[in-house]
């Protein structure tokens, strides 16, 4: 059973129901997931990779149980942060590059090969030896979106990538995960950035609201947060 | 072809010479042997060959004056303060002997650090450590807390200034607790980040 099935996901953390029943069926290739600050859409990535574990209800990635074969879904599932530093790990570019192939069995070499086509296809292979907090900030959210794609991975869940980017490297981050041939779930509050995108899920108080195309579901969100403030 | 992001800092200087292309163990071992020496150097004619050996090595490397300078910048009040109080108790030439050992043995390991790079040094470590395993040392994990650590000292620089200006912004410069508490807050989250991007990352084990 390929594709992100979660069936009646709750998620409490500190007294707070952040999900409150969710369940839905991801196998297109682009999914995005737009929703207010605090509105649940952040656990509901989390929960994709098995970093937040639902209190009831089950997340399965292509048949496998997050709960159960959290390492294996991370495999399978890689994961880009809002702040690239808070996901940077290692001193240099390539380090951290060839840091996410650590225990992959590959050679000295094979990483090597691997680490250099990565930083190439991202336009970072002329800092490959570059300390990463020289980097700026669109070109770290390039090392980490090159630290996640290295080890290969079949979707890549990205929680606003482009929150702390200027308008350029919002761009050039957009088309990165769009030419991505992964699947894709982008979790964002850029609105512009979903309008290729083949399903939009709207995320209010903890439940998926809409659940639709972008040229209904954007609308939808815009007419909901133009709502009065209850 | 899209056009890249801007790039935020010049190229670095890339440097094929001799000391740049030993191996990071020689260098680490050959620090080692130094300090040694130094700590056998009591005369000022054995410091003015120490000062002197330092600047060779530099020379060696190609890096002039200015880089020798960066390395040992940062200690020029300890060292200013070291001199007074030797100055004082043992005298002008001691507190001259004693202090230059010190900025010597700083420089050199400037030197190694500016002339090796990072996975060159955790590797060495990896290797050292890697007898301790008979008693439950993980050398892979030591050296990636190594690691974590280099990379955790520019985040948290970053952290302490932005903290520093959000203070200054409200006009509470000289207030300690108002810079401590939002460090050590802002430390600890980034320390929760960091776990969750290690889990992601798949290091959960």
């Amino acid at each position: 059973m390929t594709g992100i099935v979660l069936d009646d996901v709750h998620v409490r953390r500190e007294g707070r129901h952040v999900l409150r029943g969710v369940s839905v069926r991801l196998t297109e290739h682009r999914v995005a997931v737009i929703g207010a600050n605090g509105s649940g859409k952040s656990t509901l990535a989390r929960l994709l990779n098995g970093l937040v574990a639902p209190t009831s209800g089950r997340v399965l990635v292509d048949g496998l149980d997050v709960a159960r074969h959290g390492r294996a879904v991370r495999r399978r599932v890689g994961f880009v942060f809002t702040d690239p530093d808070a996901q940077i790990v290692m001193p240099t570019v390539a380090e951290d590059v060839a840091f996410s192939l650590r225990g992959s069995g590959l050679s000295r070499a094979e990483v090597g090969a691997r680490v250099a086509a990565e930083l190439e296809r991202h336009g970072l292979a002329g800092h490959a030896d570059h300390p990463a907090h020289l980097l700026s900030g669109g070109q770290k959210q390039l090392l980490a979106l090159s630290s996640v794609l290295v080890s290969r991975p079949d979707v890549v869940v990205a929680d606003e990538p482009t929150t702390l980017l200027d308008l350029r490297n919002t761009r050039f981050v957009a088309q990165r995960l769009a030419a991505l041939e992964q699947r894709v779930v982008l979790v964002t509050h850029d609105l512009d950035l979903v309008g290729d995108y083949e399903r939009v899920l709207v995320v209010d108080e903890g439940r998926v609201v809409v659940d639709d195309v972008p040229a209904v579901a954007v609308p939808a969100y815009r007419a909901l947060m133009g709502a009065p403030v209850r | 072809m899209t056009a890249g992001p801007p790039p935020a800092m010049a190229p670095p200087r890339t440097s094929t010479s001799p000391v740049h292309r030993l191996g990071a163990g020689t260098k680490l071992a050959g620090l080692c042997v130094c300090s040694l020496a130094l700590l056998t150097v009591d005369g000022p004619r054995g410091a003015a060959l120490a000062v002197v050996g330092v600047m060779a090595v530099f020379a060696l490397a190609g890096l002039g004056p200015r880089a020798l300078w960066a390395q040992i910048r940062p200690l020029r009040w300890v060292v200013v303060c070291l001199l007074a109080v030797q100055w004082w108790v043992l005298g002008p030439v001691e507190a001259v002997v004693l202090s230059t050992r010190l900025v010597a043995l700083v420089a050199l390991a400037g030197l190694v650090t500016a002339t090796t790079p990072t996975a060159q040094v955790l590797d060495v470590v990896e290797r050292v450590l890697r007898p301790g395993r008979r008693w439950g040392l993980d050398p892979e994990r030591a050296a990636l807390v190594l690691a974590l650590t280099l990379r955790s000292v520019p985040v948290l620089t970053d952290l302490a200034a932005r903290v520093r200006d959000a203070q200054r912004a409200r006009g509470r410069e000289r207030d300690v607790r108002a810079f401590a508490v939002p460090l050590v807050v802002g430390s600890l989250r980034r320390a929760d980040a960091l776990g969750e991007a290690l889990a992601a990352r798949g290091l959960d084990d």
